[in-house]
């Protein structure tokens, strides 16, 4: 399988491109202003990501996740180097990157970094690193976890510097186990090698890594509730103004960043933002972690370059969908928050921010759940309703009563029990919700059952009709 | 005066020990308070904003709905109150700002500079309209039997922003009801989880008892365990409670609000004068609740001052009785009453006499009572629990000098012999208030929980020695801005009050608690009739402290006497309310009205003159106190000179000038270099110190006087505290079978 392949570039090509990277960063002055080369003619197709292109090269666990691996891998490779370019170095490079958040909001990482204060005022500043994966559909930052360590390990030196931040904190999900097993002997690994720590990789930066066990709630995802988690409250969102990069754990300067962002952050640094920003279509680069699941017929974990049309990285790398495309029903495309897609849309659509934002979804954190027509989709959307109604932290009006209603609905709509004016009602109240809760949950709690009516209002009419007309022959 | 500088510093303190952003804090009012600067904020600290199109000056720092407030538009709201921090979870008050993709809560938003509001759009409609059909799906339909209907926020505004019908057809959700013990009743389904009460228990009362459990719909206001809410101030979480989920429990079901005659008088269960206002419905008193008053209590109530009011009800004394010779009290009319007590003066000289004032004696009475026993020509008069042989002289010898709200400004604050969080609960919550800014506390006393953390120093007056020696908290009060002492009631009646007074006042001086501008001194009481007494001078002359054993005794309200203040043989006048203690020592009972029955003067401990009024009628045959006594006058044939209320108001004022000024504290002129002296001579002469360590005045909070005594609901409180199980006395006689039964009745 070409996209299972990682680990076939040798250790020698990749420290020669490194290098690379490197004299060109170190030496640009010296060259005289050479004559602007013509821009390249612009792409039309994107994916078919080269195994030398891939940053993630462990992530199915095929060599050995810890240190020895790693290094072998290229991680820890001069990272001083990187560090005592300092903060403004990374984050440029970062922003020059193109890189934006892969935690679901696509904010762009380095503009989010360069928030956090240049001189402190007294307080330290903290990386967080949101590894409370619970996205149902979601299991990128899994992989990584359990695969490649040392790559979030490295990161958080990396963007910790970036941030100028005294230490940083992992909060991993409470269900994580092995994960967090993992990671922490990585982070035990780093420290036995001096790479964190007092000194760390020789740069002169104390720099500390600590991992966090969450107990499983969905909304400790949210990134103040992860930070009131971490302070040992409960994971309750909070009010924002103030953003944590101004008041956030334990009152200092913070910023929350996904795992796969931070992981990302040292490849990126050592090869150049130039070649991350060659992926992808304007204002959507890079590399991306890919999680395929539900009705193909090889559920998966791929890192595929963003803008690669659906149909392709479904059938390329998750061997198609079961019984065929034609048998596709709908697609969820960013995690179960993100407004369902059918197959109409999902026969063209690009797998990028901006594309999915088109289509009415989001790209959220890549999860792609496929449904083929077997699938019962208002069932579907259901269960994801009574997920949020489970997961709401009842903190907020519209969020906690609404939620509840929604997935209340939700069970009548499955049976078809209810009055066709309600999906209008339904319609309604998810529009209540949306936008006037404190965190984004309100808006996942209501997006899944927008993009149900969406797209498959024809389906809950004929349900409701059939249910009726059921009920009518009973009655008579 | 603290400058503003001060202030901002000790706020970042706060946010600092707090680890939260200004915006979660407390507001401050608007107007500039007794401790900040007076003049007017210059145009700088302002900023202009626009709402619905209209330009508005703020002050730097306010919100989006302070601004809207500041334009005259209102902004339904459920969560937010100005005493506590900011939640913005009911999502009521969201508002729309220019360039903002989603509509803000408008609480917790600070206004920026030309900050475009709107509150008159489709969108903030909508947003509201949305927010509370979503605080109506779950809310019971019960208003009718709701003890909140008719003043209940959630009522009132679902009558603006609600539907005329409901479309939600699903199950409503339904709440175990929790028992928080005797005093707050709770119906949890009706909670729409504002959290008032959690962050008034958490921030305020400074009780870790509240608490949101459960997640989402499921989430529940509770004590997570079956736990009596342990605070003095617990009523107050009825006050906060928008909708009817906490209600009185007393009360529950005996009003509707709007049958209640509102009476705005003040609370004498302690010395703090809380404002409160007493609601009647005919002769009887239905509840009492707090007035605002940002100098005395803000907005809060004591639970003691709350829940008494049944005490008013019970063992009352409605006609005069008189002690027949077999010992039996016999109902007379009020002139052979009097008579009696003419008879019992018969042949007795005047340093024969005595007069004890009670806890609850208003001014009128005991500058009365003083000029009668004066025309007597006895001179010995004492006020209950007091301390006979304090110097009255100097008002600033008694007072809270710092005044209740100036506290607030104190950067250490040292508290010796005090309990203030029974002694004065509204007070205490005053202290936590500035621990909360960042202010150090020091306690010499035993051990109490007072809500806040402080430095333990030692339990007597050795402690006191040792911090004179030089010790690190006598460091800090030295370097202290503002340093603040309070001294507890319970030291001003030891036997070595002198010497330990002496070492106060040398702390005092030495540490720089008294500066040009600045008055920490202060002195805490627990009885309402205190300061009054103090400052009518209703003491025992010099002359009475060698006179002879007293032959007749006439207790104004007092059952806290001391047996050794009344000889057995002595013929005894009980003129008071109830009959508690003192009614069957008494040889004549002359019944009087309470404090809901009569106008009333009270000095409360920072020297603030204030009055009651009558909200219910005297009951029976009682009298008001002041002219039962001017009958007695008349009928021994030294009539007093005046006949009226304006006229013995009139002579208070003659007494002492500052009790002619109400809602008003003269601030005292402060003598403590002569005093010091004085002491020193009496502190040579008094015995040494003794080492027992110092104590609370109050042994039990909720009953002090006559009217928490004979009130079965503190009872019940004071049943709950013991056992620490809120079902052990939730109902009356709830022992034995009658609790079991409850108890299964619950689960």
């Amino acid at each position: 399988m070409l996209a299972r392949g990682g680990g076939k570039r040798t250790l020698q090509q990749l420290r020669e491109s490194v290098l690379r990277a490197y004299a060109a960063e170190a030496a640009p002055a010296a060259q005289p202003a050479a004559p602007q080369p013509p821009p390249p003619p612009e792409r039309t197709h994107f994916g078919g990501l080269k195994d030398q292109d891939r940053i993630f090269t462990n992530l199915y666990g095929r060599h050995d996740p810890f240190i020895k691996g790693a290094e072998a891998r290229g991680d820890w490779y001069r990272t001083k180097d990187l560090v005592v370019r300092g903060a403004d170095w990374i984050v440029g490079e970062i922003k020059k990157s193109g890189l934006r958040g892969r935690g679901g909001a696509g904010f762009p990482s380095g503009l989010k970094w360069s928030f956090m204060p240049k001189v402190s005022d007294g307080r330290p500043s903290y990386l967080v690193v949101n590894a409370d994966e619970s996205e149902p559909g979601t299991c990128k930052d899994r992989e990584i976890m359990r695969h490649d360590p040392h790559k979030l390990v490295e990161g958080c030196l990396v963007a910790g510097t970036a941030m100028r931040a005294r230490a940083a904190y992992i909060y991993v999900r409470g269900e994580y186990y092995n994960e967090r097993v993992a990671l922490q002997q990585a982070v035990n690994e780093a420290y036995a090698k001096g790479y964190i720590g007092k000194n760390a990789c020789g740069s002169g930066k104390d720099f500390d890594v600590v991992v966090h066990w969450g107990a499983g709630a969905y909304i400790c995802g949210e990134e103040t509730a992860l930070i009131e988690s971490l302070e040992g409250k409960q994971g309750k969102p909070r009010l924002k103004p103030p953003f944590p990069a101004n008041v956030g754990l334990w009152g200092c300067p913070t910023t929350v960043t996904n795992v796969e962002t931070v992981a990302v952050a040292p490849t990126i640094l050592r090869r150049g933002p130039e070649w991350f920003a060659g992926f992808g279509r304007k204002n959507n680069h890079g590399t991306k972690l890919f999680c395929i699941s539900g009705h193909v017929n090889q559920p998966v974990t791929v890192e595929e370059e963003l803008g690669i049309s659906m149909r392709e990285l479904i059938e390329k790398h998750a061997g198609g969908v079961r019984g065929g495309w034609d048998n596709l029903l709908a697609v969820i495309p960013g995690g179960s928050s993100c407004p369902v897609l059918p197959k109409t849309v999902c026969d063209n659509v690009l797998m990028d921010f901006d594309a999915l934002k088109e289509a009415q979804s989001g790209l959220g954190t890549a999860a792609v759940m496929v449904m083929d027509k077997s699938t019962d989709i208002v069932d579907a959307i259901a269960r994801l309703a009574y997920f949020y109604k489970h997961e709401s932290c009842g903190q907020c009006t519209p969020c906690r009563e609404g939620s509840g209603w929604l997935a209340d609905m939700m069970k009548r709509m499955v049976r078809g029990d209810a009055r066709v004016e309600e999906i209008d009602m339904l319609y309604e109240v998810t529009k209540q919700i949306e936008g006037h809760t404190i965190c984004a949950l309100g808006d996942a709690a209501a997006w899944p059952v927008q993009g149900l009516i969406r797209h498959f209002r024809g389906e809950m009419e004929d349900r409701i009709g059939r249910a009726s007309l059921a009920a009518e022959q009973i009655a008579a | 005066m603290l400058s503003k500088l001060a202030r901002t510093a000790s706020r970042s303190r706060v946010q600092q020990n707090l680890l939260l952003p200004s915006i979660l804090l407390p507001q401050q009012p608007f107007q500039s308070s007794a401790v900040t600067s007076q003049q007017a904020a210059p145009a700088e600290d302002h900023i202009e904003v626009k709402v619905n199109g209209s330009p508005v000056q703020i002050p730097k720092g306010s919100t989006v709905m302070q601004a809207c407030d500041a334009a005259g538009i209102d902004i339904p709201r459920f969560c937010y109150h100005p005493k506590l921090s900011i939640a913005g979870n009911c999502r009521m008050c969201l508002v729309e700002v220019e360039k903002s993709p989603k509509p803000v809560a408008s609480c917790a938003m600070p206004a920026a500079p030309n900050m475009n509001i709107k509150t008159d759009t489709d969108l903030v409609k909508k947003a509201r309209e949305g927010v509370m059909e979503f605080l109506l799906i779950n809310h019971p339909l019960d208003c009718p039997i709701c003890d909140q209907g008719g003043e209940c926020d959630l009522q009132e505004q679902s009558m603006h922003f609600g539907s005329d019908r409901s479309r939600f057809t699903e199950m409503k959700r339904s709440v175990h009801d929790k028992n928080l013990g005797p005093l707050v009743k709770t119906v949890m389904t009706r909670c729409i989880h504002c959290t008032r009460c959690v962050r008034f228990a958490t921030e305020v009362a400074g009780v870790q008892d509240l608490g949101m459990v459960g997640r989402g719909k499921d989430s529940e206001i509770g004590t997570y365990i079956d736990k009596l809410l342990t605070s003095e101030l617990s009523g107050n979480v009825i006050d906060l409670c928008p909708v009817g989920a906490l209600t009185s429990k007393p009360a529950a079901f005996t009003y509707r609000n709007w049958e209640l005659k509102n009476t705005e008088t003040i609370d004498v269960s302690d010395a703090q004068g809380t404002n409160t206002r007493v609601d009647s419905r005919g002769v009887e008193v239905m509840r009492i609740l707090p007035r605002l008053n940002e100098d005395v209590n803000e907005e809060w109530l004591s639970d003691k001052g709350r829940f008494q009011y049944d005490g008013l009800k019970q063992q009352r004394l409605n006609v005069p009785l008189v002690k027949g010779p077999d010992g039996a009290f016999a109902p007379k009319r009020w002139p052979e009453a009097l008579e009696a007590v003419a008879q019992g003066l018969q042949g007795i000289a005047g340093n024969e006499m005595r007069a004890i004032a009670g806890k609850l004696s208003d001014a009128e009475s005991m500058v009365a009572l003083k000029d009668l026993m004066n025309k007597l020509g006895c001179g010995n008069l004492t006020s209950e629990g007091g301390f006979p042989d304090l110097d009255a002289d100097v008002r600033s010898n008694y007072v809270a000098n710092t005044t209740i709200r100036g506290i607030e400004g104190a950067d250490v604050i040292l508290l010796i012999g005090t309990n203030p969080r029974i002694e004065a609960p509204v007070y205490n919550a005053r202290i936590r208030k500035t621990w909360l800014e960042g202010t150090q506390i020091g306690l010499v006393g035993p051990e109490y929980d007072l809500t806040y953390p402080y430095t333990h120093l030692g339990e007597g007056p050795d402690a006191l020695a040792a911090m004179l020696g030089g010790s690190d908290f006598f460091q800090k009060l030295q370097e202290a801005q503002h340093p603040a002492v309070v001294l507890g009631p319970g030291i001003l009646s030891r036997p070595d009050r002198d010497t330990i007074l002496q070492q106060v006042h040398e702390l005092v001086e030495k540490a720089g608690v008294v500066k040009e501008d600045w008055n920490g001194y202060n002195i805490l009481h627990d009885a309402a009739s205190r300061v009054a007494a103090l400052d009518l001078g209703f003491l025992p002359s010099a002359r009475a402290q060698s006179a002879p054993k007293p032959k007749f005794v006439y207790l104004l309200g007092s059952d806290d006497y001391s047996e050794e203040d009344i000889p057995e043989d002595a013929f005894v006048v009980y003129q008071g309310t109830h009959g508690d203690r003192g009614a069957p020592r008494a040889n004549v009972i002359l019944p009087a009205a309470a404090y809901v029955e009569k106008e009333g003067t009270f000095v409360n401990f920072e020297g603030r003159t204030q009055r009651t009024k009558a909200a219910v009628p005297m009951v029976g045959d009682s009298r008001e106190d002041w002219r039962i006594i001017r009958a007695v006058s008349e009928v021994v044939g030294r009539p007093l000179p005046y006949d009226t209320t304006d006229g013995v108001q009139k002579r208070l004022a003659d007494v002492a000038p500052h009790l002619g000024k109400v809602d008003a504290v003269e601030s005292p002129i402060w003598l403590n270099g002569e005093y010091n002296k004085a002491f020193a001579e009496r502190a040579a002469k008094a015995a040494e110190a003794f080492q027992q360590p110092f104590s609370s005045s109050i042994k039990e909070f909720f009953m002090t006087d006559a009217i928490s005594r004979s009130s079965q609901v503190m009872a019940r409180c004071i049943q709950s505290r013991k056992t620490g199980h809120p079902k052990s006395a939730t109902h009356p006689g709830a022992f034995g079978q009658d609790a079991a039964a409850h108890a299964a009745a619950d689960m």
